[in-house]
């Protein structure tokens, strides 16, 4: 885990409280912002054994995701479809380690492992009237409400960077999961994008 | 472009794929024992056929697994999507190539 005192997050350095307090959302088509520092645990198992699905369910209190490219959502935790045999588990920031801990005495003599992953994604939430429109213009999925619905998930391509995009309700509101290392680009490429659809920054 | 079915994804386009050659190539347990001619044969020869091909694809920006594929290679289209582990199926087809 990186000292609290270092932390930043990984859009920090574009300054976006500042831009937040001099953008407003009235009237806005699409609204960016950053999700900082949330935590993200990978974990890896066989779905069809109950001594696994039952381990992840007794440390979340949710059971895994039943069909491919979906979450589970609980208070605390999400459960996010990742492949046929990998998930992340999101959550709030500093809970990974207890999570872990819970996860790895639960997994005891199992072929599974708990990996915390929080430090290499960026996140950014794109939500509003024309968010869809935004997003259609880098991705080959489709995005209809009709094929690509709420709870969805999809890992994909978004203009040259490989994202999970996740569908979060209806506004619509999409959370974007990118390596850090691409979340300068894809923020940048976002905002030029939006710019045609009248663009607020919220903090 | 192709629409690939991801056996666990769906259909998706093919940018979202890498391209793992011909499937169903045992590695030999033997190694050790084979001619110079029988590795470079295990190692180099495909079949390269016209017609169905047998080949694995990997979900490269999506779940991240390999899958076979049933593919014609004159026509592009796609017979066949099956999981790794599982047994070529016989591919019927209309134009009997
Ligand atoms: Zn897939």
């Amino acid at each position: 885990m990186v000292e609290t005192y270092q932390r930043r997050s990984a859009l920090a350095h574009l300054g976006l409280v500042a831009r937040a307090a001099s953008s407003s959302t009235a009237g806005a088509g699409v609204i960016m912002s950053e999700v900082p520092h949330r935590t993200i645990v990978n974990v890896r198992g066989t779905a069809s054994d109950v001594a696994f699905s039952s381990a992840v369910q007794t440390a979340t209190g949710l059971a895994l995701p039943s069909a491919a490219n979906t979450v589970s959502n609980g208070g605390v935790w999400q459960i996010v479809w990742l492949g046929p045999n990998e998930w992340w588990i999101t959550g709030p920031d500093g809970e990974a380690e207890s999570l872990i801990e819970a996860l790895r005495a639960n997994f005891a003599g199992q072929h599974a492992i708990a990996c915390d992953v929080s430090e290499s994604r960026a996140i950014i939430a794109l939500k509003g009237a024309k968010a869809r429109d935004v997003l259609m213009r880098g991705v080959s999925l489709d995005l209809h409400p009709r094929a690509f619905r709420v709870g969805q998930c999809a890992q994909t391509g978004l203009s040259r960077a490989n994202v999970l995009l996740h569908l979060v309700d209806d506004t619509p509101t999409f959370e974007i999961y990118v390596l850090k290392s691409f979340s300068d680009y894809l923020w940048q490429w976002l905002e030029k994008v939006a710019a045609d659809f009248n663009l607020a920054v919220e903090a | 472009m192709l629409l690939i079915p991801c056996p666990y994804c769906g259909k998706r386009d093919e940018h979202e794929f890498t391209y793992a050659r011909e499937g169903h190539i045992a590695r030999p347990t033997n190694g050790e024992q084979l001619t110079d001619a029988e590795w470079a044969q295990y190692l180099f020869m495909r079949k390269n056929p016209k017609g169905v091909h047998y080949e694995r694809w990997m979900h490269a920006k999506g779940c991240r697994r390999y899958f076979n594929v049933a593919r014609d290679t004159v026509t592009h289209e796609i017979y066949a999507v099956y999981e790794m582990g599982q047994p070529a199926p016989v591919i019927e087809r209309e134009n009997g190539r």
